[in-house]
């Protein structure tokens, strides 16, 4: 998290710890090494996904070339292997996130999912016409449309907190649109088009002050900062594998127990069932319930071996590097002429997007690549976000803690060879 | 990146021509392509089945853009006939890079305002009937 101005920063903020030692982690991720058009590649898209580290790499090959088998059903051997590390996995993500217990881990294919779970299951048996919604004008897509399709099916109004020019969202509408009929409150924890780091605490607080339960979507937190569940006292959190370092097809829905065992299944099939008869089926208990047919087995022990790696780094020195790139990429791109940052807001993760007069995003993004950088340009699923900044597109550079400052120095040089080009 | 980007591109980027609106077009037809946010807005006039005047305006890449400014340099003063047989390889020729899958939509944006423009025209002007 960066403070305005960079006025504190990681290092005022605890002493000085030792030095991050950059170059010895980059060696864990092999892409890392590759060329892009002859130019080593510099990779700041990780809000899109991350790169994997060979543990994740070779844990997954172990899985597949030494005890490949399905879970929960065979009688031999393999398969007791692989069910007990996908379970462990399981257990591996309850820490990481400190749920109370590992039945409140649901495996789901990403954040998308989870969420999309949580508005049929939940949403369809407790919110019905004229409840409201409530949301942020921050949202993904994917915070947005599985509610809209809920609301056409229920009769429900989706209500949207506003944001300020620096995208941050204001607690003081928030306030103002929590009201008697407001059912579900689902907001991002980080911003994946503005970097914003929502006061979740606060939003939970009001929320369950009155009784309303809320789902945070977590994509871009989790890579970036200690996540407690319990502490946020959410009801459900969502967050995907491939952001984490981990795999993609996989994710994780946190709910709570209580929630999850009034919800009705949200898929139908094997391993959600305890016995099927043409009379009635009796559901399995969670976390099974909510995890119908075959699940990605490879997916989940990678997750937990991604899980495990970041454990290793350490959330705490993860965030205070990148708060120090993110204070010199911000300082950097807004020293040059014609760049404007979306998203300034006080609370921030290592996320920037950014516009360049007379340049649109895509032609940055095209200069850049053949520079070997790898951003996004686009509107990074928020269109909302860009609608309210009024821009059809940003460039966005995100940055993951094997990032260096010399990969944000080429960033800045890239940009001036695009404005070189094109203004 | 000089493959890309090239010279006449970009020299068509920053200094589009038939840049602007038409007063009283016989056509005019705007569409954009949310997934970029590229913009493109074709007017035409006509006169005696050919193209008497052409304009445009927009906002997005620079293919976007230099594809529509290339385009209406190629249509004005052209037969209808021609411009209807106006088709994407010869687009692309002219823009003579090699578009990506999604760049392929910039490239194309301005033929298919124009095409949409003039396709969706019930009469043409001077015809009585
Ligand atoms: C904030 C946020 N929410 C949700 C998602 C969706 O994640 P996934 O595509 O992995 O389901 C993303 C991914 O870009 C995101 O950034």
């Amino acid at each position: 998290m960066i403070r305005a101005g960079g006025a504190m920063t990681a290092r005022s903020r605890g002493g000085r710890s030792p030095a991050f030692e950059v170059e010895r982690i980059r060696q864990d991720f092999p892409v890392l090494g590759e060329k892009i058009r002859g130019k080593p590649l510099v990779y700041l898209d990780n809000a899109a996904t991350s790169q994997k580290p060979h543990v994740v790499i070779d844990t997954i090959r172990q899985f597949l070339s030494t005890y490949n088998s399905n879970v929960h059903r065979g009688v031999h051997q393999l398969s007791e292997r692989a069910t007990e590390a996908y379970e462990q996995a399981r257990t591996r993500v309850q820490g990481f996130i400190n749920a109370a217990e590992s039945r409140e881990i649901i495996f789901v294919r990403g954040t998308t999912e989870a969420i999309n779970l949580v508005a049929q299951s939940y949403g369809r048996t407790h919110i019905g016409t004229g409840d409201e919604i409530v949301i942020s004008a921050m949202e993904h897509h994917s915070n947005i449309v599985p509610w809209q399709i809920l609301c056409e099916q229920t009769g429900a109004v989706l209500r949207v907190v506003p944001i300020n020019d620096d995208g941050e969202m204001l607690l003081d509408e928030y306030v103002t649109l929590l009201t008697p009929r407001t059912r579900l409150v689902a907001v991002a924890h980080v911003s994946n088009a503005l970097g914003t780091i929502n006061p979740v605490r606060e939003v939970i607080r009001l929320a369950r002050r009155q009784g309303v339960p809320v789902l945070v979507d977590g994509a871009q937190a989790v890579p970036h900062l200690k996540v407690d569940v319990r502490e946020l006292d959410c009801d459900f959190y969502a967050f995907s594998g491939h952001k984490v370092f981990g795999p993609t097809g996989i994710g994780v829905l946190y709910g709570r127990a209580r929630l999850l065992e009034a919800m009705p299944p949200y898929q139908g099939g094997g391993d959600m069932i305890k016995s099927v008869t043409f009379a009635k089926t009796v559901y399995n208990d969670l976390p099974f319930k909510f995890e119908a047919g075959t699940p990605h087995i490879g997916g989940v022990i990678g997750l937990g071996a991604a899980l495990d790696y970041l454990d290793g780094v350490g959330l705490d020195r993860v965030t205070a590097y990148e708060d120090e790139l993110l204070v010199h990429a911000t300082e950097a791109l807004s020293a040059i002429p014609g760049v404007r940052i979306i998203g300034t807001a006080k609370e921030k993760a290592s996320v920037v997007s950014f516009v360049v007069d007379g340049v649109h995003a895509h032609d940055i993004g095209t200069v850049l690549d053949h520079e070997g950088i790898a951003i996004r340009a686009g509107h990074h699923c928020a269109m909302p976000v860009m609608q309210r900044f009024g821009v059809p597109a940003t460039a966005r550079a995100s940055l993951a803690f094997y990032n260096t400052r010399e990969e944000v120095d080429a960033l800045v040089r890239g940009i001036h060879k695009v404005i070189e080009m094109f203004v | 990146m000089d493959d890309f980007y090239r010279e006449f591109i970009l020299d068509h980027y920053k200094r589009p021509r038939n840049f602007g609106t038409l007063e009283d077009p016989d056509v005019t037809h705007e569409e954009d392509n949310p997934l970029c946010g590229d913009r493109i807005r074709i007017d035409l006039k006509l006169r005696e089945g050919h193209v008497a005047d052409v304009r445009f305006t927009g906002q997005g890449c620079a293919i976007s853009q230099a594809a529509a400014s290339l385009l209406t340099e190629k249509i004005k003063g052209a037969s209808l006939e021609r411009v209807r047989g106006f088709s994407k390889e010869e687009m692309l020729e002219i823009l003579g890079v090699p578009l990506s899958p999604i760049r392929l939509k910039c490239g194309l944006l301005a033929l298919k305002v124009l095409k949409t423009g003039l396709y969706g025209l019930q009469r043409w002007p001077g015809e009585e009937g």
